[in-house]
């Protein structure tokens, strides 16, 4: 469904992803891991179109996502959720997911200002289609607050149901449990089965291992810009390459394993 | 004699509101300080002129036509000016500064084209009528720059609350970033916003143009200070607060003039606004401001 081929990025001398090949097959819930700084959230920024790669090759069932820009890519089908949450909180809840249904406004700026019929059409439709998805994410019930007012956990199924509404059928998580309490994940991740139950693939980036384990089927482990890894839990679980990078290598005859640890922290930088 | 400086004041007030108002959208949804919102008001002045003197068409059409002059100026320095300067990602100041620019070539043009000196509409072009209300003289044109203000800014409202159109500005404002990734077409927004901003701007450029008659190539001048006062009153980027806060700014002068003198005019509307800001810095409907880059 998705597939990037060869990508390459670097910020001025900093090769920041380096001939990284990813395959997402459609219908899956695929993990992308790696220390921090190894170039994950890059990975997204360059599929959503906020960047560019300097080289490389990536579809989106069957279609070039190069040189097409965020809305585009958008209207394609992926949707985003952000490490940082990106909430308009000036906004209604209901506001907020109703924005995710922009790309259906069919009826246009003449539609608007004339008061077509099709304009009231269209905005009952997204307002029943927005209640819904928060239904789905059980926040219907503050619909009308402020989105300003959500605690982290809320604000994150929120995050979810906006980018639902934009009708992905692709969606990318960047660290959806990131700040969450274990009950909070437990829920969570009830809701993203149930989100892959309905036929939507799903690529998250995730640190929080068991939650990826016990959710991904296909696991892609980056580290220094690199894929090092690809597979299911099991294979991931006991790659030697994996661990390395994780843990640092467990090898006291050789001066590198100090260095090693401190590399893969070092990560942090970006 | 209050019931008439009434009229005068809400009059004017609307005028100040309908600049402001566009000028403030500019700000929440672009977040940058047009400062040639002043030669496009100028812009609509003269295209309302050109209009009934050479054209012969009606005040009505002549309004029109300056609505969508002064758009066409505002959409041009999009295109021209600021879009370069997105693409590039500059600073907030950046365009700011160019905007200065395009208001100075702007203003120049104009009095190249149509000398310095004050051109004024043909008599009659101006309806004459006036209604007598309880004793209180309301002319046509007061009455039209009224109704057609606040037509304006409660459609301009209605807008921005009710509508997917609305929502994805609102949406635009808080997070470039996250509008994008939405599908929203945040360039062709831009665009649009500045155009229909400016075309508010022109809208304002005729009425007081009627109101006092006299066009001149630096006429945007003086309102461009009021107007950054006004978004300053009413809270930056606020719809609401650019109306009340142009209003204000309204009855303050009419009523200065009336009863302290003319020439304290200025001192004391903006005395009076300085006051409200150490109450409230943040302006009537500010909330206090936070920007991420």
């Amino acid at each position: 469904m998705l597939e990037l081929a060869g990508v390459s990025k670097h910020f001025g001398g900093l090769q920041v992803l380096s001939e990284v090949d990813l395959c997402v097959p459609q219908g899956t819930i695929f993990g992308l891991i790696g220390p921090n700084g190894a170039g994950k959230t890059t990975v997204f920024n360059l599929i959503t179109g906020l960047l560019a790669p300097n080289s490389g090759r990536m579809s989106f069932e069957g279609q070039d996502l190069l040189r097409q820009k965020p809305h585009q890519i958008t209207r394609l089908g992926i949707a985003r959720t952000f490490q940082n949450i990106r909430l308009f909180k000036e906004m209604t809840l209901l506001e907020n997911v109703v924005v995710g249904t922009y790309r259906h406004m069919d009826y246009g700026l003449p539609g608007l200002l004339l008061g077509l019929p099709g304009f009231r059409a269209h905005e009952a439709r997204a307002r029943a289609r927005a209640l819904e998805l928060l239904a789905w994410m059980k926040l219907d019930g503050k619909a009308h607050d402020l989105a300003d007012n959500l605690s982290y956990g809320e604000q994150r199924r929120l995050e979810l149901a906006r980018a639902l509404a934009t009708e992905p059928r692709l969606l990318l998580l960047d660290e959806p449990v990131a700040g969450m309490n274990t009950g909070e994940r437990a829920e969570l991740m009830a809701e993203i089965q149930a989100i892959r139950a309905r036929g939507y693939t799903i690529l998250m980036i995730e640190h929080d291992m068991r939650f990826v384990m016990g959710l991904c089927e296909q696991i892609a482990v980056l580290n220094f810009g690199k894929v090092i890894a690809c597979g299911g839990p099991d294979k991931i679980r006991s790659n030697a390459q994996v661990i390395e990078a994780y843990l640092g290598r467990d090898d006291e005859e050789h001066d590198v394993a100090p260095s090693a640890v401190v590399c893969a922290n070092d990560g942090d930088a970006q | 004699m209050l019931e008439q400086q009434f009229v005068n004041a809400l009059s004017l007030g609307c005028i100040y509101a309908l600049f402001a108002l566009g000028f403030t959208l500019v700000f929440g949804v672009l977040g940058i300080i047009n400062l040639g919102h002043g030669a496009v008001f100028m812009v609509g002045a003269y295209a309302a002129l050109m209009t009934v003197i050479h054209l012969n068409l009606p005040l009505w059409v002549a309004i029109i036509a300056a609505m969508i002059a002064a758009g066409l100026a505002g959409a041009a320095i999009d295109a021209l000016v600021l879009k370069p300067l997105r693409k590039r990602g500059a600073p907030h100041l950046i365009p700011m500064i160019a905007t200065i620019g395009t208001a100075i070539i702007l203003n120049n043009g104009a009095q190249a084209v149509f000398g310095a000196g004050t051109l004024r509409f043909p008599f009659g072009t101006v309806p004459e009528e006036a209604l007598q209300i309880a004793g209180v003289k309301v002319t046509a044109l007061d009455l039209g720059i009224i109704v057609l203000s606040f037509a304006m800014m409660a459609a301009l409202l209605l807008v921005m609350r009710r509508t997917q159109f609305g929502r994805a500005l609102r949406a635009i404002a808080e997070s470039p970033k996250a509008a994008r990734l939405l599908g929203i077409n945040v360039e062709r927004l831009f665009f649009v916003t500045s155009l229909a901003a400016a075309a508010l701007g022109g809208l304002a450029g005729v009425l007081i143009s009627l109101n006092s008659n006299a066009i001149f190539p630096l006429m945007g001048q003086d309102i461009l200070l009021k107007g950054i006062a006004v978004i300053i009153l009413g809270g930056m980027g606020d719809i609401r607060g650019a109306m009340l806060g142009g209003l204000f700014l309204g009855f303050a002068e009419v009523l200065s003039v009336a009863y302290i003198g003319s020439d304290m005019r200025d001192a004391v509307a903006f005395g009076l606004l300085f006051l409200i800001l150490l109450l409230r810095p943040q302006g009537l409907f500010g909330k206090v401001v936070q920007r991420k880059a």
